[in-house]
């Protein structure tokens, strides 16, 4: 059966919106923040520092390779604890720029004290 | 008539500091008549008349340490207590206000310096030693060790008309007192009067200090809630290894020196990491801070003492804390 001109054009501008909604909305729903994974281990969080834009919403998804830590930080409003081998997400939108210390504040062991890192917010 | 239970200056508690902790004085008013019927106000209220006494407070001791900030050990420590049992006015009581010990993975090393910390501070010729953990004595074990060896790590008790309370902000690995100590404190206030002095000992402080090094207590905020109808407040914490004073809502808070090693003012952009051992001044930063006391307006002469290998020296001083008492 052959196809009349104007039918055509309808099926084609069907398609179009089809795809486009396949390849945008649906996707960026399932997509969700963007993840950034971190790893939790005496006496270091690996990485030790990442960069966030100023109102972009992550997920850090931190998981303690060890013991029980700790995932704190006063102004980003960051409070978590971290059992061992399960992840945590501890997701974020940082409305003002700056260089953020976030520090284990579950006692760990004697290099507690050191176990840091830095989210830098650009 | 002057309602005679609601003068000011009836009772300062005042500190020489010590370096490494503070020698505290109670100073009750009980040279007129007005003072004395205070002081039996009081005590009907609050069970004891205060009497004047003076108490010190020793902080992170951290027995077992072995790094290149404090190679001497628990040198400091010791030359500290001969010192105090060296003082003319022998102290009523001393307060460790925890990190009594350096923590270790090994169980019965942890405990070998959990006795070794009774061993030195055993050698205290004062009448009453009381403690409370840090959490590089019990953030591994919940607290274990430290109840094995000193009992409860909160509790309270009355000595000549000041109530003291030892709260533990470390056992639970994160930085709070938690909700059954909150009752518990609740609980133990409730017998006390507005105008009881209260000295409340603890190891983390209780506002937030600088909270990205760790210097806070999560729910401390709550425990200053329960203690905010009462007039005569000091809170005495370590953990931050240098002496720092605040006032917050009408509160004294005071921490004392370490004696192993000293942090860095954060104020001064360094880093937080132990102030480097000098060899030629091993106790530096380690010193005495004495706080000359007594009755009446007028703030007391302070010195300021540093822990030195001889005798003290210096001379600047810093008052630790001194706050009018008022009964209503």
């Amino acid at each position: 059966m052959r196809m009349r001109p104007i039918a055509m054009v309808c099926f084609a501008v069907a398609a179009v919106a089809l795809s486009l909604s396949k390849g945008a909305l649906p996707a960026r729903a399932d997509e969700g923040p963007r993840v950034i994974p971190v790893a939790a281990r005496r006496f270091e969080f690996s990485p030790a520092r990442i960069s966030i834009v100023k109102g972009e919403t992550v997920t850090l998804r931190v998981t303690s390779e060890d013991v029980t830590h700790g995932f704190f930080q006063r102004d980003l409003g960051i409070d978590a604890d971290l059992a061992p081998g399960q992840p945590a997400d501890v997701t974020l939108t940082p409305k003002v720029a700056g260089a953020f210390t976030v520090i284990c504040d579950h006692f760990c062991g004697a290099q507690h004290g050191g176990m840091k890192m830095t989210i830098v917010v650009e | 008539m002057t309602d005679p239970i609601n003068r000011r200056g009836f009772l300062k508690v005042t500190a020489v500091s010590l370096g490494f902790g503070a020698l505290c004085r109670v100073a009750p008013l009980l040279a007129t008549p007005e003072g004395r019927a205070v002081a039996r106000s009081l005590s009907r209220k609050n069970g004891e008349a205060p009497r004047p006494f003076s108490f010190v407070q020793m902080s992170d001791t951290h027995v077992g340490f072995d790094g290149a900030a404090n190679p001497d050990g628990t040198r400091a420590f010791e030359r500290a207590v001969e010192q105090i049992n060296g003082f003319k006015e022998r102290p009523d009581l001393v307060l460790f206000t925890g990190d009594l010990t350096h923590d270790s993975e090994n169980p019965g090393e942890h405990a070998d310096r959990m006795k070794r910390f009774r061993e030195i501070a055993g050698r205290l010729r004062v009448p009453l030693v009381k403690m409370v953990p840090g959490e590089h004595d019990a953030g591994l074990d919940g607290g274990a060790l430290f109840r094995d060896v000193f009992g409860d790590s909160s509790y309270s008790f009355d000595h000549r008309g000041v109530h003291f309370i030892a709260l533990d902000n470390v056992s639970r690995g994160k930085p709070t007192v938690g909700a059954a100590q909150l009752d518990w404190l609740k609980n133990d206030l409730a017998r006390f009067p507005a105008t009881a002095p209260i000295v409340v000992f603890t190891h983390r402080p209780l506002f937030d200090l600088r909270p990205d090094w760790e210097w806070f207590t999560a729910d401390g905020d709550r425990v200053m809630n329960l203690l905010s109808p009462f007039e005569n407040v000091t809170v005495l914490y370590g953990h931050i290894h240098r002496e720092h004073s605040r006032r917050e809502g009408g509160v004294e808070h005071h921490a004392a020196r370490s004696l192993v090693f000293a942090f860095p003012d954060p104020a001064s952009g360094a880093p937080k990491k132990a102030l480097p051992f000098d060899a030629a001044k091993p106790f530096q930063n380690l010193g005495i801070r004495r706080i000359h006391a007594g009755p009446g307006p007028a703030r007391p002469p302070i010195e300021e003492i540093e822990l030195t290998l001889r005798e003290f020296s210096g001379t600047v001083g810093l008052q630790q804390f001194s706050r009018e008492g008022e009964l209503s």
